[in-house]
Order: structure tokens, then sequence, then C-alpha cells
């Protein structure tokens, strides 16, 4: 009885993609674009005042730090906003009543939130290469990275999904939580640069690893040691993985309400 | 070997905080029966049917389908359960053939278009299988939750107040639907406020109170307990002065009518003609009014709350 159900997994995983796609303006292009900008405004600000690795000019540099931060924001956001709607208006009743196990369940609204999470890292990707050179050492790393990063925030979008009765509460946790650490984890700048204080800080912030680890992949230069990164994340993964099969499995805020 | 029944609950309770929800509940539906949950808002039906349906967790007891444990057994359950909630869900997205395809697959079903089709047809939605979930009236929304609670073909289905809001033409073509899918061998559970639909459609019956089971009995057997049975009297001139013995007993007394309860078992019509002799000279009509379920319903959950 433990096997799992491909078949009912995969199903779920197509609704999920679907939900998405059909609304792919808002779910894809407007994430898109909204990266762009990032590019355009601060590139065209900082470029040649700032060289954070030698050789790599600063809107190259961005471009990794928004394309993760595009990817983990996105997978958030689809695993969070499917569960809230479907338990505020009711349809998830639909997932609930069929045999599924918290794996099966699991699998499906991750492999969706890492399809859109890619879907729009892509799009940024490019369309900003008609904008600025952008160099990949390893495409390994660079997909590896995507993958555990979004994998992770997926899972945190789950957790935040389950927990949440209502949207704003999705909101304040994408705003409070989900946004400060994606905008202190060296986004726009090297945590070398920063004082010693916010330096040891953000060494502690599990996204910094998944920026700057993604950003090796880029350009071979990173902060730290780039299996440091991989480690962290994957342990990261695995653990927020865990919780979130371990809610499932327990019906956490979905079931007895 | 007796078939194991459809749906088995024994002794099962739920409380949410210090609401008793469900208290100690037990009862069998054999197989093929067209089983009536009824009680009063509140009673404790939604709870029960959540938990046959495995969308809550009893505090205690046992409950199973065809033998399966809805908990420990959980997907043999649920295979064998189709539930249509009572609310009017949908998911926005998708139209009415994608919305049942889905929901096919999710129970690990592949290539299930001729039944889809089937259902489609016979709910009369085949004009609108590719139309957006969102663009259909109420009536046709709850068309499309049936046809979702039967797309694995469950043998046991759970109609938790199908046509509560429903049109009487739409209603009455659910309920075609539904007692064909009685004869053709399925169990069905319904809990409905509309009683006639419960007296006209159900073997046996049900009535759930605060939580609690205070009867559980044949359709035929709740109706005839005699509890109910009222006999009506018109004389030819005012009935005055009834006897004190009788007095308890009038439930109406307005001019020539005279209306009292009539227990069959306990109750002797001529004992009851001889001591209005005095009082109604000349009657003319004696009847007795069968209850109706709504009747025994009423007195049932009267006398529950009195009790408490």
């Amino acid at each position: 009885m433990n096997t799992i159900n491909w078949i009912a997994s995969y199903t779920l995983l197509r609704k999920e993609v679907a939900r998405w796609v059909k609304v792919w303006l808002q779910t894809v292009m407007a994430p898109v674009m909204t990266s762009l900008l990032y590019v355009l405004v601060f590139g065209h600000v900082l470029e040649g005042r700032l060289e954070v690795f030698p050789g790599v000019s600063y809107t190259a540099f961005l471009i990794p730090g928004l394309l993760m931060m595009s990817v983990i924001q996105n997978a958030f956001a689809n695993t969070s906003s499917s569960l809230i709607q479907s338990k505020v208006m009711g349809s998830i009743v639909f997932i609930l009543l069929p045999p599924f196990s918290a794996l099966e369940m699991y699998l499906a609204y991750i492999g969706a939130a890492v399809l859109r999470g890619f879907a729009v890292g892509l799009g940024v990707f490019l369309l900003a290469v008609f904008y600025v050179n952008v160099p990949i050492n390893n495409i390994g790393i660079v997909i590896g990275f995507a993958l555990l990063g979004s994998v992770c925030v997926g899972s945190l979008g789950m957790i935040a999904g389950m927990w949440a009765e209502k949207f704003d509460q999705i909101s304040a946790f994408q705003n409070f939580f989900i946004m400060p650490l994606t905008f202190l984890s060296g986004v726009f700048y090297s945590i070398n640069s920063l004082p010693p204080f916010w330096f040891q800080l953000s060494r502690f912030n599990p996204f910094f690893y998944m920026i700057d680890g993604f950003r090796y992949g880029f350009f071979g230069q990173s902060d730290q040691p780039v299996m440091t990164s991989f480690a962290i994340m994957l342990v990261a993964t695995l653990v927020l993985a865990a919780i979130t099969i371990r809610m499932l499995a327990n019906g956490y805020n979905l079931r007895d309400q | 070997m007796a078939k194991q029944p459809a749906v088995s609950v024994q002794h099962v309770s739920k409380a949410f905080g210090s609401l008793q929800a469900l208290s100690d509940v037990s009862f069998d539906i054999p197989q093929g029966e067209f089983f009536g949950l009824l009680g009063p808002n509140g009673a404790g039906k939604s709870t029960l049917i959540s938990a046959l349906a495995g969308l809550l967790q009893a505090d205690s007891g046992q409950l199973s389908i065809l033998g399966a444990d809805v908990s420990r057994d959980y997907r043999e359950a649920r295979k064998n359960i189709g539930v249509v909630p009572q609310e009017l869900v949908m998911d926005p997205f998708f139209s009415v053939r994608e919305t049942l395809a889905f929901q096919s697959g999710y129970f690990g079903l592949r290539n299930n278009d001729a039944w889809i089709d089937e259902l489609l047809e016979q709910l009369n939605l085949s004009d609108k299988a590719d139309t957006n979930m969102r663009k259909l009236s109420g009536g046709m929304k709850r068309r499309v939750l049936i046809a979702q609670a039967l797309v694995h073909k469950p043998p046991v289905l759970v109609l938790d107040e199908p046509t509560a809001g429903v049109d009487v033409e739409l209603r009455q073509t659910l309920w075609r639907f539904v007692r064909r899918l009685h004869q053709s061998g399925h169990t069905i559970v319904l809990t409905t406020h509309y009683l006639e639909e419960a007296e006209e459609l159900c073997d046996r019956i049900a009535i759930i109170d605060q939580g609690q089971m205070i009867a559980l009995e044949t359709k035929d057997d709740l109706l005839a307990r005699g509890l109910g049975s009222k006999l009506l009297i018109r004389a030819a001139h005012d009935i005055t002065a009834v006897p004190e013995s009788l007095m308890p007993k009038v439930t109406r007394q307005e001019g020539r009518e005279l209306e009292l309860v009539f227990n069959r078992e306990k109750d002797s019509m001529m004992d009851i003609l001889d001591g209005l002799r005095g009082a109604a000279n000349h009657i003319e009509f004696v009847s007795v009014l069968e209850d109706r379920l709504e009747d025994v319903f009423v007195r049932l959950t009267a006398n529950n709350e009195a009790q408490r």
C-alpha cells in the first residue's frame, strides 16, 4: 500500500500546471516584466560604478540573482496560492476525497511550482541576454540550484498555504518573511561588501546560499565555496520537504475543519 | 457468508471543543440500500459524512466502507465511496470535461472518457462539456458535482443535501438519476431537509439529533410507529365538553371538528367514540390521519430536546 500512484500524482501535477498556464500573462509574463525592469533600472544606474567579481559587469552580476529571485518567488506563489485559493473556495475537497498519499500530493504541487519557477526564470534569462552577456560556467550547477531553490521555497509555499486561512496571511508570509530573506540574500550585492555585523547575519540566511551557489554556476565565482552552499541547500530542502509531507499526512488545516 | 455492510459506523464520537458533534453513533448500511440520514441543522449529519469521506478524523470509533477502514485502509475506502458535497464548490479554471477528467485521474483512472461521456449524457450536461465551470448555473454545477462523485464508479454514493436550492424540475431529474443508480446496485446515503424526498426514496432512515442517533428504522416502521397517527372527528353540531380523560389527546378543537392523537397500538377507537358520545352528537365523519415522515421527525427531535 506504500507504492506511489503515479497516475494520480501526474494528474494533479497536470492540473496544477494547467492552473498557472491558463493565466500565463499573470503568472509568467508579469514576473518576467518586473525582473527586466530591475535589470534596466539597476543596470543603468550602477553599471560601471560597481564591479563585484573581477571581470564581471554589475548588470551581468545582477542577472543570476534576479533569475533565482524570480524562480523562488514564483515557486512560492504557485503552491501557496493554489492551496489557499482551494481552501477558501472549498474546492480543496476534490483533492481530499480521492485516495492521495501525502507524497503523491507533495510531488504534484512541488512539480508544478518548479515548472512555473523555471518558466519565469527562462523567460527572464532569454530576454536579459539581449541586454547583457551572461556566461554560463556550469549548466548543471545552475539547474541544480534552481531545482533545490524552487523545491525548498515551493515547500515553504505549501506550509504557508496549509497554515493560512485567509489570503492576507499568505501575503504577510510573503512580504514579511520571503521578501526580506530574498532581498537580504545578495541578489543585488556581494555579502563581502557588507559591514561585519550584516555579513555575519547574512550567513544565517539560507536564501543567500541559494543565490550564491546559483551565481557560481554562471561565473565560477562566489562568496562561499559552492559545495558549502549545495550542502546547506540540500539539507534545508530535505528538512522542509519532510515537514511539508508530514503536515500533508496529518491533514494540517486541510482536514478536520 | 453474509455480505459485509456497504457502510459501517461503530461507536463514533467527535467533539469540536466543547461541542459534542457526534456521540457514540453506531449503525450499518447493507449493500444496495437507499439510506436516509435526517436531522435538524447542526445535528451532526455533515460531520458524520465528513468522517466517512476521510475529511475529518473521528475522536473514537470505527468507520469503514465495504470493509475498508477509512483511516487505516483509506485508499480502498475512498475508492469505494463518492461524495456529493453540500456546498456548490468548483474549480473556476476548468471546463466541465476537464474537471471530470482530472477527478478521474486522481483516482488513478486513465482512458475514462467513455464513462465521462455517459455521465455527461445522463446528467444532461453533454452540451456544456466544454463550458467553463464559472459559467454554469447553480443547478448545472450541482449536476457536475454528482458526476464528479461518480467518475470513479464508486459502489457507495453519499449525497449531502443535494437538492438544497434546486428548482423542482431539476430535483425530479436528479432523483430519477439517483433512482436508476440505486436500481443498478449502488448503495445510496442521502441527507436532505426535504423530508418528503426521504419518505419517497429511502428504504431505511436514521434520525440524528444533537450528535445522537434517536431513530434507526425502516421507513415503513418509522411511519407505522403509531406514535403520530391522528383521529379526525367531525360532528353534525359544534363539539362541546370533551371528557377530561380525552383532553390530553386533543390537538385541535374547532367548531364541529376535533382532532386527537391516536396510537393504534394503545388506543381503542371505540373507547374514544364512546367517550365523545355526550360531547358530539351525530358524528358524521371519522378519519385516521396517517403520519407523514415530517410529523414523526418533528416529534422525535422535540422529544429528544425535552429529555435533555
